[in-house]
Order: structure tokens, then sequence, then C-alpha cells
């Protein structure tokens, strides 16, 4: 079962090599990762997210939780989040096709965010799953180049993480 | 008060209540080393920069407080990793002082530049980089706090010559806190509860006593803990000593070097009571095997080790010195007339076992050495012991009551026993202090003979001499159909021309029957003393 990991960590030079390295010493796969400053500047949020095949994430979180620099962590699990990651994806694009490709990826909650005479390039911020379904809606027609960030994740409700 | 960076390092030392470090200098730590030789703190010159490491590490342990050692940059620092992770893989406080090549030139790979805090990233506690002087107090305080607390273990410290070098308005903190660092403390009273119950319900309990027992300072608590319910106590190599070898429930080492009756009892337990043990794969082999079939309680202050490696039923987190009052108070003493059986019947396994104290041909037997070394030593003498043979020796055979011993356990870093042998005595100069290693591990810190002479350190040196790299050679014997390739040590030199070099006394025992002259010599000597004892190349570990 996939996990996002928040892991609310000082703000230090040197925090992300010594949480991606618990990860590549201990065999641990991450499938992504995002970091930004949270509402505190002092304070960045690293979300992790891990496929947990071999119920490791127990050991991950403990591990993490050792890290002198993390302050507080919480596992979740994908209904207990609401989870976004941005895409942008260039695709081949010609007199006879750019219009389609700019309704299907308007119908699929893209947004064209640069056209060129032979390419369109395509954003959406979305769920893993729908940004999924975007590009292969997008597939067909080309791909010239796709880059995505990791997924940031908050839990829903009013609840929240803090470091207290 | 207005003083340099290094003045500062010094004082924080000095606040911190240090009073001898190990280290070796150069060009980016000598700041430091100028406001040290101002300082009373003792400096111990090592002679290369590992053993500054490894003798940090003895005494550490024999103060049970965080002990420093002080390097330079780039082949300093990198000489020093293999002590570093000694430490770490025993959970060996440390703080570590690294010199580093100025701040504005970090990362253009200049004149012995390392990445040092990116080297020991994964076996370090904590390390910090200080590039501000303003935060010298602050971290320093942080360090031997995280160094000396909750799972101990090294920090490391790297400092730019040109931070050491500015001016600061020094005042060391009386109290640290890192919001990111609450080491746990007591154990939660509905686990403790949980134990206790289980204990009640158990016919066949078994103590597994592990290093943590000495990382808590809980050695009283153990023994009281295993008085009032009599259950009996095996130890890891770790764990020797947790209890006192005369204590009549302690049945000695468990795992691959183990001794039998040891084994028997986990094997056939039915409860096990982990203290500050990390079930590592020597002492516990097949971990899966005895989680199916026992009931097992794992105290330690490290949650990330419990169920690591072994499913784990009553899972207790704290500070094992209270949590073994606290169960030692939970507990009633009636429990003990559960194992009445259980105890007879480990008696009988300890009764048949025998240990080979037997001649040998033109040799000298090694157990019947240290068997007969542990009888005449000082009843708290230090026993250091290196890796291999010698190892498994010197730890089945330990029986100084209320002495220590000490060895490389998680790492086997061959090349401890006489760094860290000169480290435990300086920390305890007046108990006798034995290294013991092989003639493999004795030319891996020979060098360091010399800082035995010139700090006027009498450490015993014990060297068992078989030619052989031997626990390997036994291993491609037993692994390897006997196929012995890279184990002979043709071209040693000789070990009593050597001592005498440095001016240290020694001699060299073929026989059985000379053990007890040279042991004479060795622990009558007033300075350091070289025993070399002939063993046969085909001697067994066990």
């Amino acid at each position: 079962m996939k996990h996002t990991l928040s892991v609310l960590v000082e703000n230090h030079a040197g925090v992300l090599s010594r949480i991606s390295g618990l990860f590549a010493r201990r065999g641990f796969n991450i499938d992504s990762l995002a970091v930004g400053t949270t509402a505190d500047p002092a304070v960045s949020c690293v979300t992790l997210v891990v496929d947990d095949k071999q119920n490791e994430v127990e050991q991950i979180t403990k591990q993490l939780n050792k890290l002198i620099d993390v302050i507080k962590l919480q596992d979740f699990t994908p209904e207990e989040i609401i989870s976004r990651e941005l895409i942008l994806i260039k695709v081949s694009a010609n007199d006879q096709t750019r219009s389609k490709i700019a309704e299907l990826a308007q119908l699929a909650g893209g947004k064209i965010a640069d056209i060129t005479r032979n390419s369109l390039t395509v954003e959406c911020c979305d769920t893993t799953d729908r940004l999924e379904n975007l590009l292969e809606l997008m597939r067909p027609y080309g791909l010239k180049r796709v880059v995505r960030t990791g997924t940031i994740a908050l839990e829903k409700g009013s609840e929240q993480l803090t470091i207290e | 008060m207005k003083m340099t960076v290094s003045q500062a390092m010094v004082s924080c030392l000095e606040q911190e209540g240090i009073r001898q470090i190990f280290g070796y200098p150069g060009a980016t730590i000598c700041p430091f080393y100028d406001a040290l030789s101002r300082s009373d703190i003792r400096h111990v010159l090592v002679r290369t920069e590992q053993n500054a490491g490894h003798a940090a590490n003895g005494y550490a342990r024999m103060t049970g407080k965080p002990a420093v050692c002080v390097v330079t940059s780039g082949p300093g620092a990198t000489n020093l990793i293999t002590g570093i992770s000694t430490a770490y893989m025993d959970s060996i406080p440390m703080v570590i002082i690294t010199g580093q090549v100025v701040s504005n030139l970090l990362g253009s790979d200049v004149f012995q530049e390392v990445d040092i805090t990116g080297a020991c990233e994964p076996f370090i506690k904590h390390s910090y980089l200080l590039k501000d002087p303003t935060q010298v107090a602050r971290v320093f305080k942080e360090a031997f706090y995280i160094a000396g607390t909750g799972r101990p273990g090294p920090v490391l410290i790297d400092v730019p010559m040109d931070v050491q070098k500015m001016e600061v308005d020094f005042s060391y903190p009386t109290e640290v806190s890192i919001r990111s660092y609450k080491p746990s403390s007591k154990g939660h009273p509905g686990q403790i509860k949980k134990a206790a119950a289980a204990i009640a319900e158990a016919r066949h309990p078994v103590i597994i006593a592990g290093g943590g027992v000495f990382s808590a300072g809980a050695e009283k608590e153990l023994l009281a803990f295993s008085q009032k319910t009599r259950i009996p106590v095996v130890n890891t190599l770790m764990g020797i000593g947790a209890v006192p070898s005369d204590y009549d429930l302690r049945l000695g080492m468990i795992g691959m070097h183990g001794v039998r009756h040891a084994n028997y009892a986990v094997h056939q337990a039915d409860l096990l009571i982990l203290a500050g043990s990390r079930v590592a794969d020597r002492a516990i082999p097949s971990p899966t095997v005895l989680a199916r079939q026992k009931k097992i309680i794992h105290m330690d202050i490290d949650p990330a080790e419990i169920g690591k490696n072994l499913g784990v039923d009553i899972p207790v987190v704290g500070d094992i010195r209270l949590m073994l009052s606290q169960l030692t108070e939970e507990i009633d003493a009636a429990v003990s007339e559960n194992w009445q059986d259980w105890l007879e019947e480990l008696n009988g396994v300890r009764q048949k076992v025998h240990p080979d104290y037997g001649p040998r041909d033109g040799y000298v037997n090694p157990k019947l050495l240290m068997h007969q070394l542990n009888q005449r030593a000082d009843r708290n003498a230090i026993i250091v012991s290196d890796v291999g043979q010698n190892q498994m020796w010197s730890a089945n055979e330990f029986a100084i009551p209320q002495g220590r011993f000490l060895t490389s356990g998680g790492m086997g870093t061959m090349g401890y026993s006489l760094p860290a042998a000169m480290g435990a005595n300086a920390a305890c100069p007046d108990r006798q202090t034995i290294a013991v290693c092989g003639d493999g591990s004795f030319q891996m810190c020979s060098m360091e003979l010399a800082t035995l002479v010139q700090h006027r350190l009498p450490v015993k040196i014990v060297v068992f001499s078989n030619n052989r790299l031997g626990m390997v050679r036994e291993h491609q014997t037993v692994a390897y159909d006997n196929n012995l390739t890279a184990v002979f040590l043709d071209g040693s030199p000789d070990f009593a021309k050597l001592a005498a070099a440095y001016q240290i006394p020694s001699v060299r025992i073929h026989e059985n029957s000379e053990i007890d002259n040279a042991l004479t010599r060795l622990l009558e000597a007033e300075g350091p003393f070289l025993l070399e004892a002939m063993v046969d190349p085909l001697e067994t570990t066990l």
C-alpha cells in the first residue's frame, strides 16, 4: 500500500541528504519526494510517498524519527489526505492536432502553459492518478518532454500536524 | 566574555568536565591546539587518528560519559572514520572535533579538504559543520547532550580553521533544549505491567543482557531484578560483565561463539527478556524462529531496535535502568517458584560443559592462559580484547568479578584493543588494564606502543601468535575446503625486539607450564608489558 509521510524537519543545510541517505542505505524505495518551507520559515516539510511492499514503513518512520533534525512525522494512508502533484507535458502539435490536444487537456483539468508552431506545453496540478490519466491522453500525440514534482499532501479535515 | 572560537571550544570542553582528550594535530586544527596548550586538559597524542577514536571509545566506556577526540581535516578526518563507525555500532558516547579548511574555500577541493560530515552521515548520531562562530557554545552543548543521552553515540563537530580564529562573546549555556530530540526515560507503566504479567505466566524465562545495560549504568538494577525473580541471565558479547561473573544465575555468552548452556537456555526458553540488546545477527542468528516459539519482552531505549530484527510481544521503550527498577518493583518475588525445575535443568547442562584447558604440543593453550589470567588479575581489572579468535577466547573466559570487558562488538574492528585499553587506563589509572590481541590485530595497532611509553600508560598486552589470521583461517578451513589463502603472517617482526625498541619489557612463552611465571611478570610489571604466547595455528575458537 502507498504511504504518504509528512515529515517536519529543521530547515538546515544537509537535512535532505540525511533523509535521502537513510532511505538509500536501508534499502527503502521512495516513489516521490517534495520539500518546501512551512508557515514557520525555520521548519520545512518533506513529503515522501513510499510503496510499502514489505511492511517496512514502521521501521522507516522509526529510523526517520531518530534523525535529530526530524521534529515530527506522520504516516498517512491515501484515504486520509488531500494530495497534489504538478506536471508539465510538452507534446507535439500541428495545425490538425492542436485544438484536439488543447480540448483534451482542458477537459482533463489541464491548462496550456506554452504554445509554439509545433508543440503545446500542458500544465496540470492534480492527484497522481488524474495526472497519469492526462498523460495517457497526451501520449498518442507524441510526448516531447514530461516533468513532474513530487506529491505534496495535507490531512483532510481541520486536524493539523504541528510541532507541539 | 570575548575570546576566540578556539578558546571557546576549549572552554566548552572544560565546562563539560573533560580532563583528557585524544588526538592528532594538523594545520586546520592548529588554532584549537594553540588554545588547548593553555588549558589543564591532558592531551594524549596517538600515533594514527583511528586510534584517537578507539582511545576515546575506551575512555567513554569506563566513565560512562562522552569522551573527546580531535583530529585535523582531510586524511586526519578520514583516518578517524573507522573509530567513529566502531563507536556508532556499539552506541558509545563520543564528541569528535575535526578541523576543516577555511570556510570560503569549502567545496573547492583545496589541500586536505574532505566533506567529513557527509562521509560519516550513515554511521554517526549527529554532526555539525560550525560555520557561524556565534553558535559555538550552543553546538558544543548540544553535541555533548546528544552524544550522552538516549541511545548514546558519536557526534561530530567540524570547524573551519578561519572560524576557529574568529572572536566571539562566549558564555556556556547551562541548559539545552532541542525540540526535535527528546529521549525517553521511564518505561510506559502499562507495558511494564504487561511484562510483569508475562513473567508471572512463564515457566522457562531467560534474561538476555546486552551492551545497553552498561550504556544505562543498569548493572545493579539488572542484578536486583534477577535476584528477586531468580531468572537466569545470559549475555551478548557487548553484555559481558553485565552481571558479576561469580553470580550463580549467570550463564555466559550466547550466539555463534557463545557457550553451550547459554544457547541452550535461549532455545529452550518460553520467555525471553531482552534488556538493552539489539538482536544482532551474531548473538541471535535466527530471530524469526525464536519469535514464533516464544514470548518476547524487548526493553530498549531505541524504539527502532524493537521489532527491527525480531517480532516482539511486549515492547518497552525507555531507560533500561529505570525500566528494570520499575519491573522489579512490579513483580512478585513468589514467581521464582515457577521455574525451580528450569534452573536445575540449566545447571545440569552447565555441569556437562567442560572447557578444554589441556596441553598443546609445543604451544600454549590460549583458553588456559585466559582462564589463569582471569583468576589472577585484580578483582576490578579491565580486559580489552581485539577481534578474531583472541576475542572469543577472552570473551568466554571472562571471570573477573568486578571487572570490565571491552571489545568492538558491532563493527568487529581489528586493532581496537591497544588504543581502547589506553583510553580505558587513562580513565581509570588505578585499574589494571590488559589488552588481548592476536598477531594480526596487534600489528594493526602496535604503533601505539609509543603512546603508552610517552604518556606513561601502564597497559599490559597479551599477544596470541599463531602466524595466522586465525579466525579467517578457521573459516577457510570450514567453509572453503581448507583452501587457506592470504592468512599467513610471515614477515611479522620479533615482537619482543619490537617491544624492546620501545623500552617495553616482554616475555615469549611456548608451553602451558610457562604461563604462571609469565603472568606474574605481566601483572607485576610497573609500566607496560608484552606477553607473547605461541599458539597452535590449528587451535579452534570454541
